[in-house]
């Protein structure tokens, strides 16, 4: 078995989660999707350290992200599939 | 795995059972922390519990007050309790009330006596009571004797990856042995709030569950300033790359595994509905939130952390896991469980909840947490509004 790079909660999730110390722009990463058992691969186009989050595919200023198969946030400036999603780029729905 | 049936604790004189054999030496109030240090130093084997509050306070604020104090003495993990007060009909109060246990009980009051006399005639009650206490021995106790506690603090994407489910899946294994269990921080569940209502499993639960957090909701919309955001997620959490409360929420949820919650119990409130799952109306604060589930009368706690949080408790044993494989490196000392190889797919959940049920019962046997060992004892009030 390949190693891990990023684990994936549902299928139907937009995001991953970095579970090496770090992945570098332009790396070749497997992602395991824990649901389902599946593994997809993803290339990065940041530096993004353990336990923050790529996104999966294109996303649009007001997508939804979705994590857990569930909403947590909207997109706030575009975001390119592979770049680091984090505070710069999501926000609750909350407030 | 098959789980154990029993564990040694220290069974009790109302039926309950203890992990721990502590005799505490319970402040009513501020002013009368330093008598109860004074005496937790001159007698071994008795620890004080110091805090801020006891004074003023009213109404509903009060009753909590009480609640905590009385809660934590009644805990099973308490042999024996000492209360010592300012005044005589509060330190009463809490006496009477602990009593009911069965337990050894003694109430004193500073005023018109002072600190001195009063550590004095402490102190003897105090050596009666520690030297009584040492004489306990562990026995076989059934594992539905067990009522754990869970909240998870300096929470990071990893938390929601892992240690959570990993809790969670402790509560699946141990629900149906007749195990209590209780989660809380009704704030950190904002995001998921209509998701956890649904876990109720009836519509009583669910239908208390919706206004304590719709409650809380109407309280942080009047008092807070703009929003939870400076606060929610922490700056721990966004450094641990946790981007939304919702995120966090969802995470936090892991927790509770598959299993649906029969009450809603206020801060401190003791459960009487049988064993299960109850949901507390707590802080997300760590130390508060623990307090209130330990005066509640949960006699072990499951800790999952994210970037570290170090918390423990005077007498509830506090067990950290964590799947941050950099914090597991460079806090091992605050860590009882690692459970990072999930990450990298070298363990899977079961075995995890496996390892933790494992490191459970060896704390509940007696073997010391990292927070114990590292003398971490928070025993914090959880306040309601100011005193008058």
């Amino acid at each position: 078995m390949s190693n891990t790079d990023i684990i994936i909660h549902d299928e139907k999730d937009n995001v991953g989660v970095v579970v090496i110390e770090k992945i570098n722009p332009e790396q070749d990463c497997n992602c395991w999707i824990m649901e389902n058992d599946k593994s997809v691969s993803i290339q990065s186009k940041d530096e993004i350290p353990l336990g923050h989050k790529i996104a999966m595919a294109d996303l649009n200023e007001g997508d939804t992200i979705l994590k857990y198969g569930h909403d947590i946030g909207k997109v706030v400036k575009n975001i390119k599939k592979g770049e680091h999603v984090h505070v710069h780029n999501v926000k609750t729905k909350k407030w | 795995m098959e789980i154990p049936k029993s564990f040694l604790g220290y069974k009790r004189e109302n039926g309950r059972a203890g992990t721990r054999n502590h005799v505490i030496i319970l402040p009513v109030d501020d002013i009368s922390n330093a008598c109860a240090e004074a005496v937790a130093n001159n007698i071994k084997g008795t620890i004080a519990l110091p805090h801020s509050y006891g004074r003023l306070q009213f109404g509903a604020d009060l009753e909590l007050h009480f609640r905590t104090m009385i809660g934590t003495g009644k805990n099973p993990n308490v042999a024996a309790v000492i209360v010592v007060g300012i005044e005589p009909k509060w330190t009463k109060r809490i006496v009477d009330a602990i009593t009911t246990t069965g337990k050894p009980v003694e109430g004193f009051s500073i005023e018109g006596v002072g600190d001195i006399d009063t550590i004095a005639k402490v102190s003897k009650k105090a050596q009666e009571f520690s030297m009584w206490a040492s004489e306990k021995q562990r026995e076989d106790c059934p594992m539905s004797d067990l009522w754990i506690s869970v909240k998870c603090g300096e929470s990071d994407t990893t938390s929601g990856l892992a240690s959570n489910p990993t809790v969670g899946n402790l509560m699946d294994k141990l629900e149906p042995l007749g195990v209590h269990l209780c989660f809380g921080e009704t704030s950190e569940l904002t995001g998921a709030e209509t998701v956890c209502e649904k876990r109720g499993k009836t519509p009583e639960a669910q239908a208390k569950f919706k206004k304590t957090w719709n409650d809380y909701n109407d309280f942080i919309l009047k008092e807070a300033t703009d929003d939870l955001s400076e606060s929610q997620p922490t700056a721990g959490n966004i450094a641990g790359g946790l981007t939304t409360i919702e995120e966090k929420a969802f995470g936090n949820f892991q927790k509770i595994g598959g299993c649906q919650f029969i009450d809603v119990l206020e801060p401190a409130e003791e459960p009487t509905k049988g064993a299960g799952l109850y949901f507390m109306d707590t802080s997300s604060a760590a130390a508060e939130c623990v307090t209130l589930q330990a005066a509640g009368g949960f006699n072990i706690h499951l800790f999952p952390t994210g970037q570290g949080n170090i918390i423990g408790n005077p007498i509830e044993p506090v067990i950290k896991l964590t799947a941050n494989p950099l914090t597991a490196k460079t806090m091992s000392e605050h860590i009882d469980v690692d459970v990072s190889k999930i990450l990298s797919r070298e363990m899977n959940l079961s075995q995890a909840g496996d390892e933790l049920i494992k490191s459970t019962l060896r704390v509940a046997n007696g073997r010391l947490t990292c927070a114990e060992a590292l003398g971490h004892k928070e025993f914090v009030m959880t306040k309601l509004y100011r005193s008058a």
